[in-house]
C-alpha cells in the first residue's frame, strides 16, 4: 500500500469537539450528540456533499445501552443519508485509531472511496448496574422465571440480604483477564522499569504546560469545532483539562492514587475521565483529486499489535510502531512528528524505554536492536491525553488531527500516531505529509 | 366508480376507500358525494354487511376539504344551498346507519373531510406527524357547512369546539385524541385492518361508550342554557374585539352553533345551510378565496427545472431575523452555518432555535430525534472558514449598506460560483449592495418578515443581473420553507416596504396635524388591518422606520412627495419603539380597557397639545389610499408583475385587510372610478401625493377591472 504508484488513502481533514472533563460542560449530552458535532463540523469544514460518504465507523468504549451502534446514531443525527452504512468499533483506548485503520482497509480493498472515521465518549453518564443479586432477582421476576404464585415470588427473595438491594456495580477501568486496574498495572510497569515519581510528574507537568501554551497561542483552534450545548446555548470552544497551575512542584504534592503507600502513579500523572468526540475524513487519493480536495496527509502504513496483559499492558505504542515502521520502510528518527496517547506518564516513559532499548528491541519488538534515540522534543508538543484529556473512544481522532496540523506547520515529512489500549493492544499509524 | 372502491371482508365489514382521481389529495365534490350516496344505499340494502370503514386511498391525506374550485364555479346562492343540502342528506344517512361506521384517518383531515369523519360512529387516527385535523373554513370567510357546527360541539363540548371553529386551529393526532375528536390512535400502517377489526367489534358489542371529557368549569358552562349564553356572549365579544366586526363568518359560526344547541340539531343544520348560502356570496368570502387561489398558484415554481439543491446554507447575523430564517430551513438543508460576530452571539440565536424545535417536538409536529437532528444541522461560526461550497448565504445583518457590501465581499472571497448571496434587507436596493461585487449574477434579495416562522410572505427581489437559476433556487427554497413567495423587481423598498412607507408617512403627518395615536389605530383596525399603523411603527421600531424613510426619501422627493422628518427626529432623541419602551405608546404602564396608553411626551415633537379629533373615514381614506396609490405605481413601473402578486404581498406582508383581497381587488370591488374620485378630492385638500396614477385613470376610463 505504500508503493507510490498506487492509490493511497488520503486524510482530507480531521477535527474534534473540545474535550471536557466528565461531569462538566457536556454533563447533559449523550455520546452520540458529541459525535454528531464532530462529524457535522468535519462536513462543514471540508464542504463535501454528505451523499459522497460511503461509510461511517466510530469508536467508543463504554457504549450507552440505548445507542449501542453509536456510529449509526451519529450519522443519522448529523443528517447524513440513511443509505450510508455505519458501524461502531471498540478496542479500548485505540478505538478511534482502529476505526481509522479499518477505514483504510476498506478503501484499500476497493470497497469504498470515502469514509468518516473517529470516535466518541461520554463518561458523564456511564451505565451503573444494580448489584448482581438484585439484578438476578429482577430478571427472574419479570422475564425468565416469572413465578405465578406468591410462594414462588417469595422464593426468589430467598438468600437475599437487605444490602443486596442497594449494592451497585460501577464500570471498572480494569483488566478482566488480570483483574488489575489500569493504574495498578501502570504502577507495576513503573516499578519494573524503574520509572521514578519525579520523572512522571515532570512529564505530566510538561504535558499541561504545552497544552496551555497551545490553547493560548490559538493553534488548537484549527483542530476544534466549537460545540453549542442545546437548551443552555452555552458555547464550548476550548478544552478545560489543561491547567496552568500544574507545575512539577505542585504535582509532587499529590498522594499516589493506586498504591497509597509505595506507589508513584497519582491522579495528576494519569489521564482523567473526559467527554469528547473526533472525526477524520479519509478518501481514496484519486477520488480526492477528482473532487478537487487538498489532503492534509496520506496514510503511509499502519499496524496493530498485541502484547502480554500482565507485563506489557501499556506498551502498545512500542509494539505497534515497530511493525508500522517496518511496513513503511523508515526508521524512528525519520519521523519528526510524534503523537502518542498519554494514558499515564509512566506509560509514555515506559514506551520510550522500550523503543530505546537494544534488548527489548531484539527480544520483543522484532528489531535488530533499538528503534532509535527517542527525541522528546518531537513528542506531543501541544500536550497530550494527560492534560487535554482522554475520551476513550475519541482520542485517536484527536491524535490524527494534531499530527496532521503539526506536520503542515513543522513542514515534516512523516508523522506517527500511536496508542495503547486495555487488553494489551496497540495501534500505530504513520502519516506522510501531503503538501 | 370513479372516486370510491369498496371491498367487503369475510367478516362482513365494508371497506370504502376514497381515492379521487384528479390529484394527490381527496376533496369533497359533488361527484364524490353522488358516489357516496349510491354506496350507502347499497350497503344499507345488503343485510350481510355488519359494519363499515371509510378510509383514504391517498398516501398522506384523508380528505383535505371541499373542492373550492367547484364551489367557486357556483353562481347563485340557490345553487350552493342545493349542493350543501344534498351533502347534509348524505351525511345524515351515514350518521343514522344501522351498522357501525369507522372513519380511518391518516394525514390531513380538514373541513369537509373532518365533517365526513364526524358523521361516522367512531374515529380512528394514525398517530403520526402527518395527521392533522381542523376546520379552515373561517379563513375563507365561510363556516363548516356539512354539519361541523353541529356535530363538533356535541362530540367534544361547546367550549372546546368554538375555538376550533373560529380560529381554524389545527389539531395533531395526540391533541385530537386528548380533545376527544378521535376515539383511538393507531400506529402507521395496517390502520385499515385495525379499523375493520374495530368495526366488527362495535357491530358485535352494539354500542359505543364515550365519555365527554370536560373540566368542571366547562361542565358548569355547557350543561345549562344560562352558562351557554355566557359562552356565546363572550365568544361574540372576543370576535368583535379581534376583528372589529369586519368578518361576518365567525359570527355566523357562533349563530349556527347556538341555534343548534337551542333548537336541536335539525334546526341547527338548517341554519348552517342558510348561513352558508349567505356567506358564500359575500365580498369578504370571495376576496379570501381569491387569496387562497393566489397562494395556491404561488406554491408552484414556474422555473423548477433551473432550481439547484440547497444542501449547505449560511445565515449571517443570527438575531431575530437570522435565526428565524434558519428555523424555517432546518427541515430542508443538510447544514446551516450560523455566522455572527462572535460564537456567543451565534449561540444565542441557536438557543432561540432550540426553543422553537422543542415546542414543535412537544406538539407532535416532529419527533424528538428530528428535533435533535434539525438542531444538529446548525453550526456556530464567527468567521468564514467554513463557508466553502455553501449553496445559499442569507445575510440578515444590520441595515447598513457599507456593512452589507463588506459582508458580500467576504462571502465572495470565501465561496465560489455555486454560492447564492441573498440579502434580507427591507429597503436597500439589491443592485446597490451588489454594485462592484465579483458575481452580481449570484446576488438576490430574500426579504422575510418578522417573526419569520409565523409570517407567511417572502418577497424575492431580482436585479437586472440576477441569473435565472438563482431566482429559481431562491423561489424553490421559499416554497420549501412554506412561504408564499412573490418575485419583484429591484428598487428602493422593493414592493412591500415601498408601499408601506407612504402609508406610514401619512400616519406621521396625521400625528403632526394633532391626531391621537389610538384614534388612528382604531380607525385602521376598523378598516381591517390586523394591527394599527402607529402600533406597527412601535413594533418594528422607530429606528427601522426612520432608516426606511431615509432610504426611500430620494425616490419620493423626486416625485414631489417630501416625507416627514419626524421619525428621524424621534429616533435622534432615542425613541426606538417597543424595543426600548420609548415609542408612541407607553409600555411600562398597564393597558386601560385593553387599550394602550399614548406616550404624550412625543406630542411635543408632533404638533404639540391639545390633540384633535379626526373623522374615522378621513383617517381611513388618507392612510389606506397612500398604500393603494403606491401599489398602483409599482404595477405601473413593473416592480410587481401582476395585480395578484401585489395583492398577496400587501395582505400577507403588511396586513392589508384580507377580506378585501388586497389593494387591486379592493379597487375592483369599489370600482376604479370611485377611487379616482376619492383620490382627486383628497388631492385638492392635501396635495399632489394623492393624485391618482395614470394606470388607475386609464382603468377608470375604460371601465375595466384588474381581475
Amino acid at each position: 500500500m505504500n508503493a507510490n504508484n498506487q492509490d493511497r488513502v488520503a486524510v482530507i481533514d480531521a477535527c474534534r469537539t473540545p474535550f471536557m472533563r466528565s461531569g462538566t460542560a457536556y454533563y447533559d449530552l449523550m455520546a452520540w450528540e458529541l459525535g454528531r458535532c464532530a462529524v457535522k463540523g468535519l462536513i462543514a469544514r471540508t464542504g463535501i456533499e454528505p451523499s459522497i460518504i460511503d461509510y461511517v465507523i466510530m469508536g467508543t468504549v463504554l457504549a450507552d445501552v440505548s445507542t449501542t451502534n453509536v456510529a449509526r446514531e451519529i450519522m443519522l443525527g448529523a443528517a447524513l443519508p440513511g443509505s450510508i452504512p455505519a458501524h461502531t468499533c471498540t478496542a479500548a483506548c485505540v478505538s478511534a485509531n482502529i476505526a481509522v485503520t479499518s477505514a483504510c482497509d476498506m478503501i484499500n480493498a476497493g470497497e469504498v472511496d470515502t469514509v468518516i472515521a473517529g470516535g466518541t465518549e461520554s463518561m458523564s453518564d456511564p451505565a451503573i448496574k444494580v448489584g448482581k443479586r438484585y439484578r438476578r432477582f429482577l430478571l427472574d421476576f419479570t422475564m425468565y422465571k416469572r413465578p405465578k404464585s406468591i410462594l414462588g415470588k417469595l422464593q426468589l427473595l430467598k438468600g437475599m440480604k437487605l444490602k443486596d438491594f442497594f449494592a451497585i456495580e460501577r464500570p471498572a477501568i480494569a483488566e478482566y483477564s488480570t483483574r488489575l486496574s489500569m493504574g495498578a498495572n501502570a504502577e507495576r510497569l513503573a516499578r519494573r522499569l524503574g520509572i521514578t515519581r519525579k520523572e512522571q510528574d515532570d512529564y505530566a507537568a510538561r504535558s499541561h504546560r504545552l497544552a496551555v501554551e497551545a490553547i493560548k497561542n490559538g493553534i488548537m483552534k484549527k483542530e476544534i469545532v466549537p460545540v453549542v450545548v442545546p437548551k443552555s446555548g452555552k458555547v464550548i470552544i476550548n478544552d478545560n483539562g489543561p491547567r496552568a497551575d500544574a507545575t512539577a512542584e505542585k504535582l509532587a504534592s499529590m498522594k499516589p492514587a493506586f498504591d497509597r503507600h509505595y506507589g508513584t502513579v497519582t491522579a495528576a500523572n494519569a489521564s482523567f475521565l473526559t467527554d469528547g468526540a473526533s472525526a477524520v475524513l479519509l478518501m481514496k487519493e484519486s477520488k480526492a483529486k477528482a473532487l478537487g480536495l487538498k489532503p492534509l496527509a496520506y496514510i503511509r502504513s499502519y499496524a496493530q499489535a498485541g502484547s502480554d496483559p500482565w507485563e506489557e499492558l501499556l506498551l502498545g505504542p512500542a509494539f505497534a510502531t515497530a511493525r508500522a515502521l517496518n511496513k513503511a520502510g523508515i526508521t524512528l528518527p525519520d519521523i519528526k512528528v510524534l503523537e502518542i496517547h498519554e494514558a499515564f506518564a509512566a506509560q509514555i516513559l515506559a514506551n520510550i524505554r522500550y523503543m530505546e532499548s537494544e534488548k527489548w528491541g531484539r527480544e520483543k519488538l522484532g528489531q535488530d536492536g533499538k528503534m532509535g534515540v527517542f527525541d522528546l522534543e518531537r513528542l506531543n508538543t501541544r500536550g497530550g491525553s494527560l492534560s487535554i484529556g482522554h475520551p476513550f473512544g475519541a482520542t485517536g481522532g484527536r491524535l490524527i488531527a494534531s499530527c496532521c496540523n503539526r506536520m503542515q506547520e513543522e513542514n515534516a515529512q512523516f508523522g506517527l500516531v500511536t496508542g495503547c489500549g486495555a487488553g494489551a493492544v496497540g495501534n500505530a499509524i504513520i502519516l506522510e505529509n501531503a503538501q | 366508480m370513479k372516486y370510491l372502491t369498496m371491498e367487503v371482508t369475510k367478516d362482513g365489514i365494508a371497506i370504502v376507500t376514497i381515492d379521487c382521481p384528479e390529484g394527490k389529495v381527496n376533496k369533497v365534490s359533488s361527484g364524490l358525494l353522488n358516489e357516496v350516496a349510491g354506496n350507502l344505499n347499497e350497503i344499507n340494502n345488503d343485510k350481510s354487511i355488519k359494519g363499515m370503514v371509510i378510509v383514504s386511498g391517498k398516501e398522506d391525506n384523508f380528505v383535505v376539504g371541499a373542492d373550492i374550485d367547484e364551489l367557486k364555479g357556483m353562481r347563485t346562492s340557490e345553487e350552493v344551498i342545493a349542493y350543501i343540502t344534498k351533502g347534509h342528506a348524505i351525511l345524515n344517512t351515514l350518521e343514522s346507519m344501522n351498522i357501525p361506521v369507522v372513519a380511518c384517518i391518516h394525514g390531513n383531515c380538514l373541513g369537509g373531510g373532518l365533517e365526513l369523519a364526524l358523521a361516522c360512529n367512531y374515529r380512528m387516527a394514525v398517530n403520526s406527524p402527518q395527521t392533522v385535523m381542523g376546520f379552515p373554513e373561517v379563513q375563507l370567510g365561510l363556516l363548516p357547512a356539512a354539519g361541523g357546527t353541529q356535530r363538533l360541539p356535541r362530540l367534544i363540548g361547546l367550549t372546546a369546539a368554538l375555538p376550533l371553529l373560529l380560529t381554524a386551529r389545527n389539531l395533531r393526532a395526540r391533541q385530537a385524541k386528548k380533545a376527544g375528536l378521535v376515539d383511538e390512535l393507531v400506529p402507521p400502517y395496517g390502520a385499515k385492518e385495525a379499523a375493520a377489526k374495530k368495526a366488527l367489534e362495535l357491530a358485535q358489542r352494539g354500542n359505543i361508550k364515550r365519555k365527554l371529557k370536560r373540566s368542571f368549569v366547562s361542565f358548569l358552562l355547557e350543561s345549562n342554557p344560562v352558562g351557554r349564553a355566557i359562552v356565546f356572549s363572550q365568544a361574540r365579544k372576543m370576535v368583535t374585539r379581534q376583528t372589529y366586526g369586519c368578518y361576518p363568518a365567525p359570527f355566523a359560526i357562533i349563530e349556527a352553533v347556538e341555534c343548534g344547541l337551542k333548537n336541536g340539531k335539525a334546526a341547527g343544520l338548517k341554519k348552517e345551510i342558510e348561513l352558508f348560502g349567505k356567506l358564500v356570496i359575500t365580498s369578504q368570502s370571495k376576496a379570501l378565496m381569491s387569496l387562497f387561489f393566489g397562494m395556491t398558484d404561488l406554491k408552484k415554481n414556474p422555473q423548477k427545472s433551473l432550481a439547484r439543491k440547497v444542501g449547505k446554507m449560511a445565515v449571517i447575523g443570527t438575531g431575530l431575523m437570522g435565526h428565524g430564517i434558519a428555523s424555517v430551513s432546518t427541515a430542508i438543508c443538510d447544514t446551516i452555518l450560523m455566522k455572527d460576530v462572535s460564537l456567543d452571539a451565534a449561540a444565542r440565536g441557536m438557543k432561540e432555535l432550540w426553543k422553537g424545535l422543542e415546542k414543535k417536538a412537544k406538539s407532535g409536529a416532529i419527533v424528538a430525534f428530528d428535533r435533535d437532528v434539525q438542531y444538529g444541522k446548525l453550526i456556530a461560526c464567527d468567521d468564514y472558514s467554513l463557508f466553502k461550497n455553501t449553496d445559499l448565504v442569507v445575510e440578515a445583518v444590520f441595515e447598513d449598506i457599507a456593512l452589507k457590501k463588506r459582508v458580500l465581499a467576504d462571502v465572495e472571497a470565501a465561496t465560489s460560483e455555486r454560492t447564492i448571496f441573498a440579502s434580507n434587507t427591507s429597503a436597500i436596493p439589491i443592485a446597490d449592495i451588489a454594485a462592484g461585487c465579483k458575481r452580481p449574477e449570484n446576488v438576490i434579495g430574500m426579504h422575510y418578515f418578522s417573526p419569520v416562522p409565523k409570517m407567511p410572505l417572502l418577497e424575492i427581489i431580482t436585479t437586472d443581473k440576477t441569473a435565472p437559476w438563482v431566482t429559481a433556487t431562491a423561489l424553490d427554497m421559499g416554497i420549501a420553507q412554506v412561504k408564499t413567495c412573490i418575485v419583484v423587481k429591484d428598487g428602493p423598498g422593493f414592493y412591500t416596504t415601498r408601499i408601506l412607507s407612504p402609508m406610514l408617512n401619512e400616519v406621521i403627518l396625521l400625528l403632526e396635524e394633532g391626531a391621537i395615536p389610538n384614534d388612528i389605530d382604531r380607525a385602521m383596525r376598523q378598516f381591517g388591518y390586523p394591527i394599527g399603523p402607529v402600533a406597527l411603527i412601535d413594533e418594528v421600531g422607530i429606528d427601522v422606520g426612520a432608516h426606511v424613510a431615509k432610504e426611500l426619501s430620494p425616490m419620493f422627493s423626486k416625485r414631489g412627495m417630501a416625507g416627514s422628518s419626524s421619525l428621524m427626529q424621534l429616533f435622534a432623541r432615542g425613541y426606538c419603539g417597543k424595543k426600548n419602551k420609548k415609542g408612541f405608546y407607553l409600555y411600562d404602564v398597564k393597558k386601560k380597557k385593553g387599550q394602550k396608553l399614548p406616550n404624550e411626551e412625543v406630542y411635543a415633537l408632533l404638533g404639540g397639545v391639545p390633540r384633535k379629533k379626526f373623522a374615522v373615514e378621513l383617517i381611513q381614506q388618507r392612510v389606506s389610499s397612500m398604500m393603494i396609490n403606491e401599489a398602483l405605481i409599482c404595477l405601473q413601473e413593473g416592480i410587481i408583475f401582476c395585480p395578484r402578486d401585489g395583492d398577496i404581498g400587501a395582505v400577507f406582508g403588511l396586513g392589508f385587510p384580507p377580506f378585501e383581497g388586497g389593494p387591486f381587488r379592493y379597487i375592483d370591488h369599489l370600482g376604479a372610478f370611485c377611487i379616482v374620485a376619492m383620490l382627486e378630492s383628497l388631492e385638492k385638500i392635501y396635495g399632489k401625493r394623492f393624485s391618482p396614477p395614470q394606470i388607475l385613470k386609464d382603468l377608470a376610463k375604460s371601465g375595466k377591472k384588474f381581475y
